[in-house]
């Protein structure tokens, strides 16, 4: 049976991870190859690398780094930030990216996302959102690296996802901005209406505080994966214990 | 003595898969055309992406054709492993035939998320020197829309709405349905156990 999995994120600014509280006031964590190591080491399944910087300011990911973790990491990772066409994409992944990432890019030029797809098949696309309830509805925010840039996409939130899906996202992952930084929990009802408009693995974002709201999201949203950063990279929460918390409450998880 | 060449069929993946060779301290080498295979111990084919491009490339490149009639160890990776077989469901292409059966695309069920993304529990079929050391349970990590049927050419078999083929053999050639290069020390076992490394 195909496992939950526990991704940290780690937000790069600069050449090293960072963690800001409702995206801003960043604070520097350390660098990225030894939280890399350290996660790949405590069991965690996946990495995701997110240059917070890049998109705002047109810039690309940075590939040394990537080069780097190719060549470091046995797990798989995902690179977002700033990927706006077929060739950065193609570059991110032949530096050994085993996905990319696609957020705000994507809002602005949607056929991105099927360009990126036929090229790359869907498997190595991943969509990424960012989502705040706003009047009454799920929307999407574009830019949310930058506060000064910060905007709304103009899109209802599950539109956007099931638009993204059908045409090529083979992952999303959601980030729930209400609840990102905060650590009172993963934003349940959001990713259960987003995990009924999708067939495509969807990833938990923004939110995590204790294991049981890992529990909480893997039982009651039906995500294949949950996203944190802060709670790692500060020690809160350690993987090996989180997964064998998860492993007696009957979720299957990789040990 | 030990010559690994990994065919570099134009795919994204294969720094990855020599930096896993490398990680493992196995030495390893690119062969861009056929003529580089000649010397070589053991032939790994990668691939990422969808069959038909790839196979394009296999054809235009010469290795389609001298690949089925290598005599040592060959062994092909996640769309490289699906190559192996007839064909292909993905784009309806006619593969190298080395395993004469047809690659699907896994069924559609209901909740049942494609494509198939992340680690799964390998079950082993067979006692075969290729899954020699593995940890009990073994996950390993797929991203996969298409797999191959469960056959007498499976070793291990893997789970997701249908049973498919995880690790295959057939004389010498091996495939891995799942990436050994992003599957950790599962993934390490699996490549050293290819070239008899302890």
């Amino acid at each position: 049976m195909l496992t939950r999995r526990i991704i940290p994120c780690l937000d790069v600014r600069d050449g090293q991870v960072v963690k800001g509280v409702r995206f801003r006031d960043h604070v520097v964590m350390g660098a990225i190859e030894d939280l890399a190591l350290r996660y790949r080491d405590e069991g965690a399944d996946e990495l995701v690398f997110y240059d917070i910087t890049a998109s705002p300011e047109g810039r690309s990911a940075d590939l040394a780094w990537v080069e780097r973790l190719g060549r470091l990491l046995d797990i798989p990772f995902c690179v977002a930030g700033g990927i706006r066409g077929v060739e950065q994409a193609r570059r991110t992944l032949e530096a050994g990216a085993d996905k990319i990432s696609v957020n705000s890019p994507a809002l602005e030029r949607p056929d991105l996302i099927d360009a990126l797809a036929a090229e790359f098949g869907v498997q190595c696309i991943v969509v990424g959102v960012d989502s705040e309830w706003v009047d009454g509805e799920w929307r999407v925010r574009q830019y949310t690296g930058d506060p000064n840039r910060m905007r709304d996409a103009a899109r209802r939130t599950l539109d956007w996802l099931a638009e993204a899906e059908r045409r090529g996202a083979g992952e999303i992952v959601l980030n729930c901005m209400g609840s990102d930084g905060v650590r009172r929990g993963y934003d349940l009802e959001q990713l259960r209406a987003a995990r009924a408009v999708l067939r495509v693995p969807l990833i938990a974002s923004g939110g995590a505080g204790a294991a049981e709201h890992f529990a909480a999201v893997f039982r009651e949203a039906d995500v294949d994966g949950a996203l944190a950063a802060s709670v790692f990279h500060s020690g809160a929460i350690a993987i090996p214990e989180l997964k064998s918390y998860l492993a007696g409450e009957g979720i299957e998880v990789r040990r | 003595m030990t010559d690994v060449a990994v065919i570099d069929s134009g795919v994204a993946n294969l720094g990855s898969v020599l930096a896993a060779f490398a990680r493992a301290d196995l030495p390893v080498r690119v062969a861009r055309v056929p003529v580089e295979l000649e010397g070589a111990s053991h032939v790994v084919l990668p691939g990422v992406g969808s069959a038909r491009p790839a196979m394009a490339r296999l054809v235009a490149s010469g290795f389609a054709e001298v690949v089925p009639r290598l005599t040592v160890p060959v062994l092909g990776i996640c769309l490289g492993m699906q190559l192996l077989f007839r064909s292909s469901a993905e784009d309806d292409v006619a593969c190298l035939g080395v395993i004469d059966a047809p690659v699907e695309r896994l069924r559609a069920l209901p909740g049942l998320r494609i494509p198939h993304m992340g680690w799964n529990r390998l079950d082993p079929v067979a006692d075969d020197p290729l899954l020699a050391g593995f940890p009990e349970p073994a996950y390993a990590y797929f991203v996969h829309s298409y797999a191959a049927p469960v056959g007498p050419w499976t070793i291990a078999a893997c789970s997701h709405g249908q049973p498919f083929s995880a690790v295959v053999r057939a004389r010498n050639f091996v495939g891995a349905q799942f990436h050994p290069e992003r599957s950790a020390a599962v993934g390490a076992r699996l490549l050293r156990n290819f070239v008899g490394a302890p």
